[in-house]
């Protein structure tokens, strides 16, 4: 990979003057009660680059709201139609002007005033078919690697996670930020243990402070909610602590300097590497704060991330709405059971087939490669499932992010 | 100082265990490891103990209770009582310096499965 001094890629130009690495159409559902409707407009539209969104909550929610203003405005979204019921309580006209704003094309259909299911489907399906055609000559810009937004989660852990895949994309994180990319790791629950170490990696002393809170609000979160990040599987697979444990998910942040922190919704002001925290603000409410992986993923595409770095030990097989998911496997024996779902088996390094180095590499490469339109294993497999659901935030602290102005949620 | 594993101390290292870094006390089997096998190290052979699992920790050194068990630079926990080298680390003798870690018990129960408490119990 070094052997390329000023990689070049290609993205599409948006009018906040970000760039995106897909061009897709998002239908998007306002309630779950309008989620059929949205299901069956993007199933006519089965192989084309036709995504699906939404969130099923009747009630509002501010942390949701954020979220899908970002969702709808990621760089890999050319084109937008919301399908609302019409009683539901989710700002749909301050969504639509937001996305209207941002220069996309953007509709929305109520299903109570469009004649009901079937009126709705056509209606959509004709808008959808028009908005492709619309995006399909989208102009492509040069665009380099320092525009890039990189998030990484780990999910379905074992025993090799932390010696193999996670330190591998630790490699391949410290990589692409000395190329000026962004990039985002997250998961202050399973960093429990990590913080004296992730302090004195941060870029200033009140920052430092900031992440030692930031893990004391989940441990206190989790313990709250009576379960902690280890579990019984995990002591099978050879962690003896919690911060053992901890140690492997955060290998996945390479070596870098620690930038900011970063709350859902949250775009980073500069390149380099950010914690996202995941976990609510104030009292424990709306129960765990992600009930699984793609609720994280949903989170790091909010900051504005372009793909996913996925480690997994046990083998998960997802993969994401909007935003490509790259799975590093951890294990040798998960990846020979399924190889159709894994994008690198970052468990040869056990086998003594490859190094810590060589691996990284490998996932800097084909994060390139992803960048460039090839589509990862779960992309191509039609995986694209996402969560969002109720949580809760305040505004960060002042020290939080570095100094430069941070990007504006609406824009200019 | 490095956040991920890095095994550039491994030169010289049986091959069948990661050093992840130099100073570490302790070694990670990289497949299922009998007992009595011998591990050549850089400073000499150790036996390994017991029957270790991939993914498990070996001692790569005598070890005294209370000494702290170093895995990539950084603590993990504290041993409860003295190891030689080539033992098995794990819950039986190594404690976390923060919660205790649960297991399973029989009858799928979580316990707290850390020494203190069992030798307290």
């Amino acid at each position: 990979m070094t052997d390329q001094p000023a990689v070049r890629l290609s993205g599409y130009l948006r009018k906040d003057g970000r760039k995106g690495i897909r061009n897709l159409v998002v239908v998007a559902y306002l309630v779950e009660c309008a989620h059929h409707v949205a299901r069956e407009i993007t199933a006519a539209f089965r192989h084309q680059p036709v995504h699906l969104v939404g969130f099923p909550g009747c009630y509002p929610n501010e942390y949701a709201d954020k979220v899908m203003r970002q969702l709808l405005t990621h760089p890999n979204v050319g084109a937008v139609l919301l399908v609302s019921l019409g009683c539901e309580s989710f700002n749909k006209q301050g969504l639509e002007e937001l996305v209207h704003a941002s220069g996309r094309p953007v509709h929305t259909l109520t299903i109570q005033e469009t004649g009901g299911t079937r009126a709705t489907i056509a209606q959509g399906e004709e808008w959808v078919r028009q908005a492709l055609e619309a995006i399909a000559d989208a102009p492509r810009v040069p665009m380099g690697v320092e525009e890039l937004v990189i998030g990484t989660v780990c999910g379905g852990s074992d025993g090799t996670s932390g010696i193999t895949a996670n330190p591998a994309v630790g490699r391949a994180f410290d990589a692409l930020i000395e190329r000026g990319a962004t990039c985002i790791f997250e998961e202050t629950g399973e960093l429990v243990g990590c913080e004296p170490h992730m302090q004195q990696r941060a870029a200033t002393p009140e920052l430092g402070r900031e992440i030692v809170r930031c893990v004391a609000k989940a441990a206190r979160y989790y313990s709250v909610l009576g379960h902690g990040s280890f579990a019984p599987g995990n002591a099978d697979g050879g962690l003896t602590t919690q911060e053992e444990k901890s140690l492997g998910a955060y290998a996945k942040s390479g070596a870098s300097v620690i930038q900011g922190i970063l709350k859902p919704g949250d775009l980073a002001p500069t390149g380099g590497l950010y914690l996202l925290d995941v976990v609510p603000d104030g009292e424990v409410r709306f129960g765990f704060p992600n009930i699984s992986d793609n609720a994280e993923i949903v989170e790091l595409i909010s900051c504005g991330a372009h793909l996913t770095l996925f480690t997994t030990g046990r083998g998960s097989v997802v993969g994401s709405a909007i935003s490509p998911v790259i799975k590093v496997c951890a294990n040798p024996d998960t990846y020979d059971k399924l190889p159709d779902d894994m994008d690198v088996n970052a468990g040869r390094i056990l086998r003594a087939q490859a190094s810590l180095d060589a691996v990284g590499d490998e996932i800097f490469d084909l994060a390139l490669r992803v960048a460039r339109g090839e589509p990862s294993k779960s992309e191509g497999l039609g995986h694209q499932e996402f969560i969002l659901t109720y949580k809760s935030f305040t505004e960060k602290g002042p020290a939080c992010l570095p100094t430069k102005t941070p990007i504006p949620l609406q824009p200019a | 100082m490095q956040a991920g594993p890095e095994v550039s101390g491994q030169e010289g290292v049986d091959r069948r265990v990661l050093l992840l870094r130099p100073h570490d006390n302790c070694l990670i089997a990289c497949a299922p490891i009998a007992a009595g096998t011998r591990l050549m190290l850089d400073g000499g052979a150790i036996t390994v103990a017991q029957d270790v699992a991939l993914g498990h920790k070996i001692a790569r050194k005598a070890l005294r209770a209370g000494d702290k068990v170093l895995r990539c630079d950084a603590v993990i926990g504290s041993l409860t009582r003295d190891v030689a080298p080539g033992e098995h680390l794990h819950l039986h003798n190594l404690q976390s310096d923060y919660l205790p870690t649960y297991t399973l018990a029989d009858g799928g129960r979580f316990v707290d499965g850390s020494p203190s408490a069992k030798d307290s119990a």
